[in-house]
């Protein structure tokens, strides 16, 4: 259900690229094994990383004597904090805009105090990764143990250890908002619901896990990183603060990536340990995180703890919602982006699809001995949903109404944009109402009740006993296309505007620059389509260069929903500017008005008779090899840099609706997932095939949030499942078939109209998971509120088994 | 993530493999399909002076008709092999049940039954079948050659077992399943492939309310398999559903693991015994 972009400025727009499901050109290269990651590059001279890291949640450093290691086979140097300290500088992760955040400085290595399990205590530098596992392992590490802080309700305890002597409490983050009124709406509700609920941590779990190459070369006094990264220009910025030397000192690459979900937009101590050696060492240094570190390092997300109300009049409408919610967010907040921003989202976005105008939220951020925390795909917009769309599903099922009816009887309607939400956010246009319609057509909403209710009736009749199915829903909203409302504003070095180069090389192809990166979604393909259809050539002539800050202008990076609807914008405009100069180039050589000739899949043609006048070979051809053929004084330009930041609105909010149907077995408290059907509405759509797969892939990562995966700490502050047997990440077998369906509303705020669909298919997949299972268990009088819904808590929750959690 | 140094050899022979072991002991690991050593190793759970690769084995990797009429199953024989070999599936189809869920395809086709039996996880399926099955474990050594041990002693605790450390394991016997002998594979899992959250071997001969033997096995509750004799000695005695249950539920002391606490566990086997109730033959009385 793709549209062909509105344009604002007139040029001939019939999509012929966009829009299209173009399988990816860059796949061929993945899957014959011919990818270059991280750990794949040649480097001569090349040293190998690494770390003795933390085995205690909180502790003094009480020896820590690198001589064992240093006297080891193959080893160059080892570091601990006080050794790399002189060479570097310690970050700070706040975002200076947020007056009520306090953070810690945070060196690359702990110096006198560890945090937390995992965190790098000293950096070995040898010949090859086993020679310097066997001297980190050699390193003698003393340390003399403090009281770990794993509740964040006991760190934030007036009486609590204090976890940083710099600060005076472990509050990182508190903020509330409250409307005038939503007190006397509670007073006055019909019907109040109150949900306590808990999600536990997880973590992104990419299939590569980070990794760099730093090399320094002393000739030019420049660090050239190579890394599996979402963000170049930011590291940058990172890298040059670390070392304390000047951005263009720095060039960083992102190799082939293999997976980031928000874990790879981070300055990891590790990381920057890593870059200081190499240029103290000045030969080639390689850190590949493994497994077990991944688990340790990592930065993790989603551990919350809230409660959520919702009130509803005799009308049975929606008319406050309330959230109070708490967040261990570990020791740091992670450079440059902070650790607090799951919680703003949920303080911004709780209720917010819905009319009920009256709110009222706290959120605080605790700091405690756990890992550290920050970003993962969708950040806290599925919190926001989980609680929300619970919430409503309570209030529906009290009420008697059904969750279906409830919702498009309390959403914003689709003709009342912009619209501002209690919480101060903004909305530029919405189509909550359409998604859901047609998330109910797509699932079949009234069959699958129907098969409900046989299924009850089956009950009564003695079959499928204990075995009960239900259906759950979620409307959502996820933000996209960033202005500089947070990061630039905050002072964290990430750029809101991208920019994008276009160029005719020399044998007839256009050539395109962007600051993107490519984690495997395939938005290298998807900007192939933009530069083709922008140019006016075929997608088969359009190279894409990403995510090299030597050779491609600047970029934000690729979070947040923002590669396609950002730097896919400032494509577009540069290639549309190229167009216009290669009409004028062709004209001039073939004595024309540029008026009347239109450039179509990379060939000239007259408008009148649409005969053919050249190709961009032939152009290409003349202008490089015999610019004599052009009239005297004429200089084509053969190339064309365009930049665009969207700094109408603090995001460009995409919305959707996701269902699930799901099967309990009360018997066991397993759990099947039949169906997951998602509507997604992130305006013009690029490439359906690889949307509809990022949704999927999305939807998935959600699926397993709801119902497998959990960073089990043990209250030493030891995380108890570090290994991919003990951590349940969603395998494909107990996945459902996914249904995607789109409604498109192009945001006015670009000419493509793209906003983003990365995250969508997690963002309503935790919610419409839990609803759906409440619902089945709803004839039991039972409910599940804790995330990952296990076996354990549903037999809890229907009163199968009683003993308390061991 | 790299193994601590070792030194790595490859057994030209038994007889080779014998001598290293008796030269090492404990010091020596054997790697057969490597599935739970390779891992063990690079997380430096274990960090042996020697690593005895035994592939090279081939007469340890046989399937074959015992001399009793029995089975005859060589250490190295890989998971998929009993999968699909015809010889198991008519003496002990059990084994045949189990094999598929034992983790993935890939794993399946590494993984030997004899580096399952030796390392004997708790929540592993051919330990528990062994026990179920009343199977022979054999082992090898340069000093006290080939000796005979019931799997039922085999298993001490948890990834301890009777073998010594100068022994190798080198297969395993079993009886030929008898004209009456029916068995029940059951197991639940989180994710497919996954170790059991708690499974349960059955074999028995006879027929319901008249079972000549019955050996019931639990995995993934404890430290080893468990075989839960009460509740299987009251089935043989003719005790129905609700008299096998509460004898269950007095033998077994389930032991927690990071997402399912004992409660749950003694909640899932009482589950999966009326399930191997039924598959067993007997009357579904609805409870």
């Amino acid at each position: 259900m793709s549209s062909a972009p509105a344009n604002r400025d007139g040029t001939d727009l019939r999509a012929r690229a966009i829009g299209q499901s173009t399988v990816r050109a860059e796949a061929r290269r993945f899957v014959t094994g011919a990818g270059a990651y991280v750990d794949d590059l040649p480097a001569h001279r090349l040293l190998h990383a690494a770390f003795l890291r933390s085995p205690v949640a909180h502790g003094t450093i009480v020896k820590l004597d690198l001589a064992p290691a240093l006297r080891m086979e193959g080893v160059v140097a080892a570091y601990d904090g006080e050794a790399l300290a002189p060479h570097c500088q310690p970050v700070r992760g706040l975002l200076a805009h947020l007056a009520d955040m306090q953070a810690a400085l945070q060196w690359p290595l702990a110096r006198d105090r560890v945090r937390w399990v995992g965190e790098p205590v000293a950096l070995v530098i040898a010949e090859s990764r086993a020679l310097a596992e066997d001297a980190a392992q050699a390193i003698a590490f003393e340390w003399a143990e403090l009281p770990p802080l794993v509740d964040p309700r006991l760190a934030l305890e007036p009486d609590a250890p204090r976890l940083h002597a710099e600060l005076d409490s472990n509050l990182m983050f508190a903020a509330t908002v409250a409307t005038a009124n939503v007190e006397q709406a509670f007073a006055q509700a019909g019907t109040v619901v109150e949900l306590a609920m808990r999600t536990e941590r997880v973590t992104a779990m990419a299939l590569e896990p980070r990794g760099l190459l730093a090399q320094w070369d002393a000739a030019q006094h420049r660090l050239t990183v190579h890394m599996g990264t979402q963000v170049p220009w930011m590291m940058q910025a990172v890298f040059a603060g670390v070392l304390g030397i000047g951005c263009d000192q720095v060039r960083v690459v992102a190799a082939d990536t293999g997976g980031s979900f928000g874990s790879k937009i981070h300055c990891y101590g590790d990381e920057s340990a890593v870059a200081v050696a190499a240029k103290r060492l000045g030969r080639p240094v390689r850190y590949v995180a493994d497994r077990l570190e991944a688990f340790v390092s990592d930065v993790h997300a989603r551990g919350h703890e809230a409660v959520v109300r919702a009130a509803v009049d005799a009308d049975g409408r929606l008319t406050a919602f309330e959230v109070d919610d708490l967040c261990g967010a570990g020791p740091f907040s992670i450079y440059p982006r902070g650790s607090v921003n799951e919680s703003r989202h949920v303080l911004g976005l709780t209720g917010a699809c819905y009319r009920a105008t009256e709110y009222r939220a706290r959120i605080r951020v605790a700091m405690q001995t756990m890992a550290i925390y920050g970003q993962y795909r969708g950040v806290g917009h599925p919190l926001a949903c989980l609680f929300t769309e619970a919430a409503v599903d309570a209030a529906a099922r009290q009420l008697g109404i059904d969750p279906l009816a409830f919702r498009r009887r309390n959403l914003v309607p689709d003709d009342a944009y912009p619209h501002r939400a209690p919480s101060g956010a903004r909305f530029e246009r919405l189509s909550l109402c359409a998604c859901l319609d047609e998330l109910a057509r797509l699932m079949g909403y009234d069959r699958l009740r129907a098969d409900q209710r046989e299924r009850a009736a089956d009950h009564e009749r003695g079959a499928h006993q204990g075995v009960y199915r239900g259906i759950g829903l979620a409307v959502f909203v996820e933000n996209s296309n960033h202005s500089s409302a947070n990061y630039g504003r905050g002072g964290a070095p990430i750029a809101s505007r991208d920019g994008a180069m276009v160029r005719l090389t020399q044998g007839g192809g256009i050539q395109c620059a962007v600051g993107l990166t490519d984690s495997g979604q395939g938005v290298t393909t998807a900007m192939a389509q933009i530069a083709a259809d922008a140019v006016g050539a075929s997608i088969v002539d359009i190279r894409v260069f990403m995510g090299d800050t030597e050779h491609t202008p600047v970029s934000g990076g690729n979070w947040g929903s923002r590669g396609t609807g950002i730097s896919g914008e400032a494509l577009w405009q540069a290639g549309i500017a190229l167009r216009a100069q290669l009409v004028a180039a062709a004209a001039a050589l073939h004595a024309c008005s540029p008026d009347a000739l239109e450039l179509v899949d990379g060939t000239f043609l007259r408008r009148d008779d649409r005969a053919c006048v050249c190709t961009l070979q032939a152009l290409a051809d003349a202008i490089y090899f015999r610019p004599e053929r052009f009239p005297r004084g004429f200089q084509p330009e053969p190339a064309a840099q365009r930049h665009y930041a969207q700094t109408e609105y603090d995001g460009i909010y995409t919305n959707g609706a996701s269902a699930s149907w799901v099967e309990v077995d009360t018997r066991t408290g397993f759990i099947k997932v039949l169906g997951h059907w998602i509507v997604d509405d992130c305006g013009t759509v690029i490439n359906p095939l690889l949307l509809d797969e990022q949704l999927r892939g999305a939807a998935v990562q959600g699926i397993g949030q709801a119902l497998f995966e959990g960073c089990l700490y043990g209250n030493q502050g030891e995380l108890r499942n570090a290994t991919l047997a003990d951590y349940l990440v969603p395998m494909a077998a107990e996945m459902p078939d996914i249904h995607v369906g789109h409604v498109t509303t192009p945001t006015a705020t670009s000419a493509l109209g793209a906003k983003g669909g990365a995250e969508a298919g997690i963002t309503g997949a935790l919610a419409s998971v839990v609803n759906a299972i409440n619902d089945a268990l709803a004839p039991l009088g039972a409910q599940v509120l804790e995330l990952p819904v296990t076996p354990e808590r549903v037999l809890r929750a229907i009163g199968a088994i009683h003993d308390p959690a061991p | 993530m790299k193994p601590a140094p070792f030194v790595y050899v490859r057994a030209a022979s038994v007889e080779h493999a014998l001598e290293v072991l008796a030269e090492h002991g404990d010091d020596a690991l054997v790697l057969a399909g490597g599935q739970s050593l390779v891992p063990m190793l690079n997380l430096r759970l274990v960090q042996p002076a020697v690593v005895l690769d035994i592939n090279a084995l081939h007469g340890l990797a046989t399937i074959e008709s015992h001399t009793a009429g029995g089975l005859r199953l060589g250490a190295l024989v890989r998971h998929r092999e009993i999968a699909v070999d015809p010889l198991v599936a008519a003496c002990a189809p059990l084994l045949r049940a189990a094999a598929p869920w034992i983790a993935h395809p890939a794993v399946r086709h590494r993984g030997t039954l004899g580096g399952s039996l030796a390392l004997g996880d708790p929540a592993a399926e051919w330990p528990a079948c062994a026990v179920a099955l009343d199977a022979t474990i054999r082992l090898a050594s340069r000093t006290g050659g080939e000796r005979c041990v019931a799997a039922e002693s085999f298993f001490h605790g948890l990834y301890r077992s009777d073998r010594r450390g100068d022994e190798l394991l080198v297969g395993c016997d079993l009886a030929q399943a008898s004209h009456d002998s029916v068995f029940s594979f059951r197991e639940l899992a989180r994710r497919h492939g996954d170790y059991a959250a708690v499974g349960l071997a059955v074999s028995a001969c006879g027929r319901p309310g008249a079972w000549r033997t019955l050996r019931l096995v639990f995995f993934g509750i404890g430290d080893t398999p468990i075989r839960a004799t009460a509740c299987g000695e009251a089935l043989a005695a003719g005790a129905g559903l609700a008299e096998a249950r509460a004898q269950l539920e007095a033998e077994l002391e389930p032991r927690a693991d990071l997402w399912f606490s004992a409660q749950a566990k003694r909640h899932l086997a009482v589950h999966l015994l009326r399930e191997a109730w039924r598959d067993l033959g007997h009357p579904d009385t609805g409870e």
